[in-house]
């Protein structure tokens, strides 16, 4: 594991994740996470498909309960919240879904709008601020009476954006916000990672495994491996520090991740793919 | 985990491990005892949480008005031609039977009773349930498997309060609305064809009717409505809340919620039958005014 003690021990965290398990029937998906997050950092969570990374981004925001261990945000445990307390916690959260989420029965408008009538805001202020934060995302006043279906995958990205940061939340959390996007508007999401949180000085958790994003937003880089593998004991998190330490980092699956080697992966998957033809 | 088979609490059992066949019957039955158990308590806790959220705080006109229209507007045509054709098929088959003991005039009394108290109110709700609770289903399975029910949550709406509460209020508003409806176009649709195309006397045809049908009747077949309403509800709205993955999930979604509807419609029917018996005879012994 390599690790950069500036970045485990920066003063003033926001998000505090202490013995953090989580289990769904048998499957062990987090084990033993412990993790600190700092006002303003910005920190890319890395790791395979399937390795726990939003299940990490979700129980950040309390949308999935611990099987052990709590999440701490501004020094209040998650789990000691009850429905409504938590309920109204969340919109300090912003988070961008991997699919964007956007809710399908309502226009772009409204969909950027829900969070403020949430809040009971008026409907001129609600008018204002949707158009600004869809032209801050630059995306024109004319999509605001579309439907989610009628946009590209990169408009709809734009759009969870501009409606996770509408209310100004002091976290905004990213699930593979790059996914499934061309390189060039894969950038244009990076940028606007990056102009929101020099704007806002939010504190951003972007779960990732887009080297490019990780490298270009993220000024901390955290690896989960999946707990299926792990030796017993070992920990979740095989690498935690700065971007530009990933190619040398003391771990090889870190460095054959960062460098896309499947390495002895596409062995294990052929030796399992081989045993099914056998019992076949 | 590949080769091995997980039930819904976690539960594995590998297939290449040989047990006494004993204990794997017991285990296996304990094992579905279990799950059946867990779903009952989590189905309980679901509805608990809708009726906490509905006592607490009504949604806002504008998440509830949209359910309304969808619920009873649109399933206005639909309704009102299932229970038109139910009061004429209701006159076909009756009059064979009827014209055989000379009691063709008695055919409203008996076609009304059936509307009013069983067929207009059960195969209303037969249909709505495939209807809206199917639909109902689907939405709200597709609003989870693409991470919209947890969108909503993320920003801070509950979505019991958002999206189950305004669908159990359209259902229990307006699916006794909509059995009126049935019951009045299936009344309707008797009439003619007894009177136009059976030569059923008019006059006898409704005196009759009126004789044999009272208030009761209709309040019992209301009452009932009220009840399929609210289950329809429930069990759609579970059903997509815990849809799994996939559009076969949302399919499956959307057939259970149907089947378990319909099930739960028949099993209310018998029940809210005999409990209402039994109340109007604790009330009125001997039946005396069981037709005012």
């Amino acid at each position: 594991m390599t690790s950069n003690p500036q970045h485990n021990t920066a003063q003033d965290p926001i998000v505090e994740i202490e013995r953090l398990h989580v289990r769904f029937g048998h499957q062990l998906v987090l084990r033993e996470i412990n993790l600190k997050i700092t006002r303003g950092q910005s920190l890319a969570i890395i790791g395979e498909s399937g390795c726990g990374k939003t299940v990490l981004l979700k129980t950040i925001i309390g949308l999935i309960k611990p099987t052990e261990g709590h999440v701490i945000f501004d020094g209040q445990r998650l789990d000691e919240l009850n429905e409504r307390d938590l309920s109204a916690l969340r919109p300090r959260f912003g988070l961008v879904f991997q699919s964007a989420a956007l809710f399908d029965s309502m226009t772009v408008g409204q969909n950027v709008a829900f969070p403020l009538r949430q809040q009971g805001r008026g409907d001129q202020e609600i008018q204002r601020l949707v158009l600004a934060r869809l032209a801050e995302v630059g995306l024109p006043d004319s999509v605001v009476s579309k439907k989610p279906a009628e946009l590209s995958g990169g408009m709809r990205k734009r759009v969870g954006v501009a409606r996770a940061a509408i209310v100004n939340p002091e976290v905004m959390l990213y699930d593979e916000p790059t996914t499934g996007l061309d390189p060039i508007v894969s950038d244009v999401i990076n940028e606007l990672m990056m102009r929101t949180r020099r704007h806002t000085s939010v504190t951003s958790v972007i779960v990732t495994h887009d080297m490019r994003t990780a490298r270009k937003v993220a000024d901390r880089v955290v690896m989960i491996y999946p707990a299926s593998r792990l030796a017993p004991g070992e920990p979740q998190i095989i690498f935690d520090g700065p971007p530009s330490e990933l190619d040398r980092a003391g771990d090889r699956r870190v460095r054959q991740f960062v460098r896309g080697e499947a390495g002895e992966r596409l062995m294990e998957m052929l030796q399992v793919a081989s045993q099914l033809q056998g019992s076949e | 985990m590949s080769s091995l088979s997980q039930s819904t609490t976690g539960r594995v059992s590998d297939p290449n491990h040989r047990q006494n066949p004993l204990v794997e019957w017991i285990s296996d039955w304990g094992g579905v005892v279990v799950d059946v158990i867990v779903a009952i308590g989590d189905f309980t806790l679901f509805v608990w949480r809708a009726m906490i959220w509905l006592f607490t705080r009504l949604p806002r006109q504008g998440t509830l008005l949209p359910n309304f229209y969808q619920v009873g507007v649109l399933s206005l045509p639909v309704v009102a031609l299932t229970g038109t054709f139910i009061g004429m098929v209701l006159a076909v088959q009756s009059h064979f039977q009827f014209s055989q003991i000379g009691l063709e005039t008695r055919l409203g009394a008996v076609i009304n009773m059936s509307l009013v108290r069983e067929l207009g109110p059960v195969l209303a709700a037969t249909m709505l349930a495939g209807r809206v609770g199917g639909a109902m289903a689907a939405e709200l399975g597709t609003m989870r498997v693409t991470e919209q029910i947890d969108a909503l949550e993320s920003m801070g709406a509950n979505p019991i309060h958002y999206l189950v509460v305004p669908r159990f209020l359209a259902c229990i508003f307006m699916i006794p609305t909509l059995t009126i409806m049935a019951d009045f176009m299936g009344v309707v649709g008797a009439y003619f064809y007894s009177v136009f195309m059976l030569d059923i006397d008019r006059h006898f045809y409704l005196h009759n009717s009126r004789e044999f049908v009272g208030g009761f009747d209709l309040f019992v077949g209301v009452f009932k409505s009220l009840f399929f309403g609210a289950a329809i509800a429930v069990i759609s709205c579970y059903r997509g809340f815990h849809c799994t993955p996939g559009a076969e999930g949302v399919g499956r979604a959307a057939t259970a919620a149907f089947v378990i509807s319909f099930v739960m419609i028949l099993v209310l029917d018998l029940f809210l039958g005999i409990l209402l018996d039994t109340i109007y005879y604790a009330i009125w012994p001997g039946g005396a005014k069981l037709f005012f």
